[in-house]
């Protein structure tokens, strides 16, 4: 009689005990995370967005949202308007080297070179992304500048001098070079999947080298082709330092633009915000276009 | 039909000449950097003897030693509150189902994808304009800045790292901890942890090296009084070519050389172990 009172006293408890345990467990695990990147990374990126509709703000100034005056600002100046079509054409040229020269690269280590080769050479090539970003653009001046490497060496086998420090064709070297691997982990990791099966049949239908390679090799690796230029695309886009430290007074770019607005002479907290937006707006849309794209690309396969 | 070993068939030489090339414009900024920090003039590009005199320059400066210390507390502070986190998240986002989980999980994406220089603007607005003036003061911008900010994206690093290896993983392995009547937390960290051991340490490996790296973040959350070693190099490097950043890129080069073979060497070994399971 006593232990039939107890359970019907302990059911309703033990019950609630077991549900706020089913919730507390998920709850220390995400929780964590969540609040930290809720606080530094959510609402940071809304805040920034809130302030980019507030003309001329400076720090310390009270926060009214009024317009898109910094968004038409960016749109109707054409310095700014440069500004982003300089970022633009330095981030698609700088893809369209990383695929040239990268999809060679991963072609011939994942499909040409003998197999016990292959990690060693992947490896080896990737690399100097372990180096710092900024001594890599240090590395390029000392060999780029007037009395540097290049010229040095231009000099001894009686070429004429070439001056590109400071000037885009610099910018392109830098950034090619830092995203050049990225290019080659993602294509390498997409050749290294094809069938090969399907290429052997192509040459026993009679498709001379090059037709399998246009009509088998390079529509299987599409998916990894549009993964690795949409990554080296919207590194390329943000990156500030290649441009700052390779690129002069005259490649002035949307992320040395934004740096100026914050850290640089002329402050302005509202247009570096606008200008903020626009990248992450700018990479959330090539990414959306990929999504889709590569939805297509499998829909087809 | 072809034959695999004409070894000088036109086709193999262009192919091997190309790849050399490739490799060469890999290394040559680096072989650039190694080389002049052993020669004896800072300034010209000409070979003028061997010195290892910006090495002793290096090790002698006193601002270089701090920034590379202060960097060093930053990227280890915010590696290890980030792989707590991180690992939790991973293991969280394996486990359950709720609602919000898609958006919850495209948030853990987004330090991925989003430019260092936007996130960097909005930490620096967030800390201006909410929590300095909120705390009254008791935040400043300040070293724990620059590890809370750095937090962010290490979390991300780890936790895809981690997430991987989750979706390798045997899930009954737990369950059998359980029903052998290991309580939760001692399935967790008796069983689930030592499996994810080698992910841990190669996402904090990899978090360590991009905090390291990490330029435009700090220097937008640092505040006057701390300066890290990127920071350090940039006004360097703009002051114009100082022959003891070379060394100094010499020096770093080995050491991020010798983390990436730690890294290496881990994962290598973790797969061994899995194949052998």
């Amino acid at each position: 009689m006593s232990s039939q009172v107890s359970t019907s006293a302990d059911k309703p408890r033990t019950a609630l005990v077991g549900r706020l345990s089913s919730w507390l467990e998920p709850l220390a695990l995400l929780a964590p995370a969540g609040v930290w990147l809720g606080l530094l990374l959510v609402i940071p990126v809304l805040l920034i967005f809130q302030l980019s509709l507030v003309p001329g703000i400076r720090p310390g100034q009270v926060v009214n949202p009024s317009g898109i005056e910094n968004y038409l600002q960016i749109v109707q100046e054409p310095i700014y308007l440069r500004v982003v079509l300089r970022s633009l054409m330095f981030a698609l040229g700088t893809t369209l080297i990383c695929l040239v020269l990268g999809f060679p690269v991963a072609y011939l280590i994942a499909l040409v070179v003998p197999k016990q080769w292959r990690n060693l050479l992947l490896v080896g090539f990737v690399l100097p992304l372990w180096t710092s970003s900024l001594l890599r653009s240090y590395a390029w001046i000392t060999i780029l500048r007037p009395t540097g490497v290049l010229n040095t060496f231009l000099k001894a086998v009686g070429l004429p001098a070439i001056d590109i420090l400071n000037r885009p064709p610099a910018v392109f070297i830098g950034m090619s070079y830092s995203l050049l691997p990225y290019m080659v982990l993602i294509l390498y990791a997409s050749l290294e999947k094809l069938d090969r099966r399907l290429l052997e049949a192509a040459a026993d239908l009679g498709a001379n080298p090059f037709q399998a390679f246009w009509r088998v090799t390079v529509p299987q690796s599409l998916p990894g082709i549009a993964a690795g230029c949409l990554l080296v695309f919207i590194t390329g886009l943000g990156d500030f330092i290649d441009p700052e430290l390779l690129g002069g007074a005259s490649s002035m770019t949307m992320a040395r633009l934004i740096y100026n607005q914050f850290l640089g002479v002329t402050r302005n907290w509202g247009f570096g915000s606008a200008l903020s937006m626009v990248i992450i707006l700018a990479v959330s849309l090539a990414i959306a276009l990929l999504l889709k794209y590569g939805d297509r690309s499998s829909a087809n396969l | 039909m072809t034959p695999t070993r004409s070894s000088l068939n036109p086709i193999v030489l262009l192919q091997v000449g190309f790849i050399l090339l490739m490799f060469g414009f890999m290394y040559l900024p680096i072989l650039v950097l190694a080389v002049f920090s052993f020669n004896e003039s800072p300034y010209s590009a000409g070979w003028k003897g061997f010195t290892l005199q910006w090495y002793q320059r290096f090790f002698a400066d006193a601002r270089i030693l701090s920034a590379l210390s202060d960097s060093l507390v930053i990227a280890i502070l915010a590696v290890a509150i980030a792989a707590v986190i991180g690992t939790l998240m991973a293991v969280g986002l394996a486990k359950y189902r709720f609602p919000g989980k898609g958006l919850y999980q495209s948030i853990t994406y987004l330090p991925l994808i989003i430019p260092d220089i936007s996130i960097a603007v909005a930490t620096l607005v967030f800390l201006a304009s909410i929590a300095i003036p909120l705390s009254g003061g008791l935040i400043q911008l300040s070293l724990s800045t620059v590890v809370a900010a750095h937090v962010v994206f290490c979390i991300s690093y780890i936790a895809l790292v981690v997430s991987t290896r989750m979706t390798n993983l045997n899930p009954h392995l737990e369950e059998a901890a359980l029903d052998l009547g290991a309580t939760p937390t001692q399935a967790f960290v008796k069983v689930l942890l030592p499996e994810l051991a080698p992910a841990i340490l190669s996402g904090c490996l990899l978090a360590f090296v991009l905090s390291m790296d990490d330029f435009l973040i700090a220097s937008f959350t640092a505040g006057g009084g701390t300066n890290t070693l990127p920071m350090e190099i940039f006004s360097r490097i703009r002051r114009g070519v100082q022959p003891d950043i070379n060394a100094l890129s010499v020096v770093l080069i080995l050491v991020s050389g010798l983390l990436f073979g730690l890294a290496e060497s881990i994962r290598y070994q973790s797969e061994r172990r899995r194949r052998g399971d």
